[in-house]
């Protein structure tokens, strides 16, 4: 049952190369420093073994050019290991512009992936070969962490916030997704599969999977049952502020102070509405805490993302 | 390895046996209730040594689980509790109190030419919170266990465990305070209570990695004891310090936590590099090299431990601007780290070097602490990080520092000063044999974890890929030889109490004023107080016999 001793996972996006390259070089300045360092020991163990009981070699006190030689060498060396990581981290933290948003929200112990379209997939992931994709994370209960290890990605997804994470695989294929932060009994079972496709392949999976509504269809609806829209009517400001085109905007704040409405902010301002109240409007919503899943919640921040103009289909 | 076991000498007889402090007294009153510093020392090492033994075990389970990829040998409960505990009793109440408070705490007041600490009720009293900590722990353990993970990570610890979560906080909780005396303890005597002529820059360095230590644990513990007090209020009482829901947040938690457990890491290493620089320094002969760049590394070890927690949370949701900064600082951890290691390198150039036992240990630690702590850089390494973090790599990385480094060092200690603590001489053979076992097993266990790591395998997984099992059961092997290697010194050393030969009072030739007192030492060490009138490791010519 020899399997082969790989060393590095399958390398599948357009990161990996980058990780796997600095992975190489500490990997590299580490085997110089250990053998330098076990070479001396080595050498001056059997160099300098004790020859009687009772010889005394000469004193020496030390040597200041040594001591700052070593001490600024490594420095240097760290500093360049810290500029290079960094570039690296920046370059694969921000998603680019037009990634396909899939939004994922883990619980004990699953993974559960809404598409936009409308797809819904619980711990299989499937994607197009070539585009970026970016994931907007939140959790049901505890502290998770969605990791492809193929793609050299990570985040935790965290109560109480939405985290973010991209990618854009290279390689057609099935990868492994991992929890890897400590969630409890199953935590080692809650695991998944990353199916890599090429575009013709996607897209025959999309038209042949379930889809339903779509994520803002079924946010419209969570938004009718509800009862949202009896205060943020469309046309105009009622008891609480017109979400048209609010997506993205800056809003000002009772306080006076401002804040982009992004996902967080209309996700706080739903199950914390006092928190942040627009100008104008007094805190009189009624928080929704308990009473929308978290799938629920990104179908209606999707929902108020997709309020681009005035047509707002009113209710029957 | 027989000459080892060979028939002991003659016991001496009474009569010719002088006074000291383990015959100075009898019974059960005369150690519970002493208040001398080096039979606390011994009180504390018999406490730690079952810890360590009950903190193994659970090692043992987790990689006999690991052996097969599927979660075959025990529940996932069972074995989320195995890690958990193995992780809390070995850090606790075994690996933070291990160097200082048996070394530490026998060695300080000696080698400073003191009768004791400067409190010695406290320090008492500080092995008493230690074992009614430790009690609870046992209660907590004994009672379903832990299932949180050592690192206890809200919300699952304050909101979603079942498990006996409240009870360990409570035992780490009063653990802690023995930690805190045990500093405050050292620090004052150190300060206060050095014989006439030892000025600071004489200080053995063993004693400058303790003040190191000690300034931290007084500084770094009562932080730990207040996040473990509002993880209780959360837990029991619904407070919402962590909780979202109730307007908590959870990665307050981990900056709360990591506050103290990365310097707590700190903790655990300075005593065992404080116990390295007198090994390197006896078995070479010879005066330390850079005696002031080692002392002032430990400091600043221990200034910019206290900058760094953040590091531990680079996928967390943390900004990205404050994790630049935990990386930047993380990586000058590595130069203090790195110019003890050169120090000690150079110590043995044109040294005297002599393979016994201690020096042995002295040798595995640097080889271990030196790739503990290059793969260090790999994680505090933002972007590596991300693709290391929470897998088997990390697991790999802290156990060469925290196995490779702390316990070697304190092997390598108990080995260097069994002699002056019992006044026996263990057997050298088996000695030599069981650090060789300790070496290959520990690297064949921790090796291929970070071969496991980049591969992807997460950690705190019961059940795993089958591409990864390979790995995991060399690892497994490993840990069966390296359980062998801990056995063995834990039977010569206790038969060498008995029937080891008798100890001389210097059998290393060594400096310090530790070896200027009988073996074992009396009760308050000293007749008459030393005057110490040159400075540390000063071997010179005339002084041979």
């Amino acid at each position: 049952m020899w399997t082969g001793f790989p060393l590095f996972p399958e390398a599948a996006s357009t990161i990996a190369s980058g990780v796997d390259l600095l992975y190489l070089f500490l990997v590299v300045v580490s085997v110089v420093f250990s053998v330098g360092i076990f070479g001396a020991i080595f050498y001056f163990a059997l160099r300098y073994q004790r020859k009687t009981q009772d010889e005394v070699p000469e004193p020496i006190h030390g040597s200041m050019i040594l001591e700052i030689t070593w001490s600024v060498v490594p420095f240097l060396i760290l500093m360049v290991m810290f500029g290079w990581g960094t570039a690296v981290f920046f370059r694969n933290f921000h998603p680019p512009e037009g990634a396909t948003e899939i939004f994922v929200t883990g619980k004990q112990w699953m993974w559960k992936l809404q598409h936009p379209e409308g797809q819904r997939e619980i711990n299989e992931l499937h994607v197009p070969v070539g585009r970026a994709v970016k994931l907007t994370m939140a959790t049901e209960d505890v502290i998770h962490s969605f990791y492809i290890p193929a793609f050299r990605v990570k985040k935790d997804v965290v109560p109480g916030m939405y985290t973010t994470m991209w990618f854009e695989p290279t390689k057609v294929g099935k990868y492994h997704l991992f929890c890897a932060e400590y969630c409890g009994n199953q935590h080692s079972g809650m695991i998944g599969t990353v199916y890599v496709m090429a575009p013709p392949d996607y897209e025959a999976w999309l038209a042949g999977a379930p889809r339903g509504e779509t994520m803002s269809q079924a946010g419209e609806r969570l938004f009718q049952r509800l009862g949202c829209h009896t205060c943020h009517a469309a046309d105009r400001p009622g008891r609480g502020p017109v979400l048209e085109k609010v997506f993205g905007s800056t809003v000002l704040l009772a306080d006076g102070k401002k804040v982009v409405a992004d996902e967080m902010y209309l996700r706080e301002s739903i199950l914390r509405p006092g928190a942040k109240v627009v100008a104008g409007f007094k805190t009189q919503m009624p928080t929704f805490q308990g009473q929308i899943s978290e799938e629920g919640l990104m179908q209606i921040i999707a929902y108020i993302k997709s309020l681009e103009s005035k047509e707002r289909t009113t209710t029957q | 390895m027989n000459a080892a076991l060979a028939p002991p000498p003659s016991a001496p007889t009474p009569s010719e046996t002088p006074t000291h402090y383990l015959n100075a007294s009898y019974g059960f009153r005369s150690w519970l209730l002493t208040l001398d510093h080096k039979r606390i020392a011994l009180l504390y090492l018999a406490s730690i040594t079952l810890f360590f033994f009950i903190g193994g075990f659970y090692a043992v389970l987790v990689r006999l689980e690991l052996v097969t990829p599927a979660g075959d040998l025990m529940s996932a409960e069972n074995y989320n509790t195995a890690f958990t505990l193995h992780g809390v009793v070995m850090i606790f109440f075994f690996l933070i109190p291990s160097i200082p408070a048996v070394l530490g705490n026998f060695l300080i007041p000696i080698m400073i030419g003191a009768r004791d600490l400067a409190f010695p009720k406290l320090n008492l009293l500080s092995w008493y919170i230690y074992m009614v900590g430790g009690m609870v722990a046992a209660y907590a353990l004994f009672t379903g266990g832990v299932d949180t993970g050592w690192t206890l990570y809200a919300p699952y610890s304050s909101t979603y465990s079942n498990s006996n979560v409240t009870a360990t906080a409570i035992a780490a909780f009063i653990t802690g305070f023995s930690s805190i005396l045990t500093g405050l303890n050292f620090v004052v005597t150190i300060h206060k209570m050095r014989a006439p002529g030892l000025t600071w820059f004489r200080l053995p360095l063993f004693v400058w990695a303790h003040y190191a230590t000690s300034v931290i644990q007084v500084l770094g513990t009562p932080v730990l004891a207040i996040t473990l007090v509002l993880l209780i209020l959360e837990r029991s009482f619904g407070f919402g310090f962590f909780d979202p829901a109730r307007g908590g947040d959870p990665v307050l938690f981990q900056h709360l936590f990591w506050f103290y457990s990365h310097p707590a890491v700190y903790i655990m290493i300075l005593p065992s590099m404080g116990v390295i620089s007198e090994l390197v320094t006896c078995f070479s002969r010879k005066k330390v090299f850079g005696y002031g760049f080692i002392a002032m590394s430990s400091v600043a070890i221990a200034v910019l431990g206290f900058l760094v927690w953040g590091h531990h949370m680079f996928v967390s949701g943390q900004s990205v601007y404050a994790g630049m900064v935990f990386s930047i600082l993380s990586f000058m951890v590595g130069i203090p780290s790195a110019i003890k290691v050169f120090n000690w390198t150079a110590t043995m150039y044109k040294g005297s070097i002599s393979y016994s036992t201690p020096m042995i240990y002295a040798f595995g630690f640097i080889g271990l602490f030196t790739i503990g702590g290059l793969t260090g850089l790999f994680l505090a390494n933002l972007g590596l990080d991300i693709h290391l973090h929470d897998t088997y790599f990390v697991v790999a990385h802290f156990h060469y520092i925290m196995v490779g480094g702390a316990v070697m060092g304190y092997l390598g200690g108990i080995h260097y000063w069994w002699p002056k603590m019992t006044g026996r001489l263990y057997p050298e053979g088996w000695a030599r044999f069981s650090a060789l076992v300790l070496f290959v097993g520990f690297n064949l266990t921790f090796f291929p974890q970070f071969l496991l790591g980049y591969m992807g395998m997460p950690r705190r997984y019961h059940a795993y890929p089958e591409e990864f099992q390979v790995l995991n059961v060399m690892s497994s092997a490993g840990a069966s030889i390296l359980g062998v290697g801990y056995l063995i010194p834990m039977i010569y050393l206790f038969w060498s109490m008995r029937y080891g030969r008798l100890a001389p009072e210097n059998p290393w030739g060594a400096k310090g004023l530790e070896w200027t007192t009988p073996s074992p030492p009396t009760t308050f060490n000293f007749d008459e107080t030393p005057v110490v009138t040159e400075e540390a490791y000063e071997y010179v010519k005339e002084e041979k016999h």
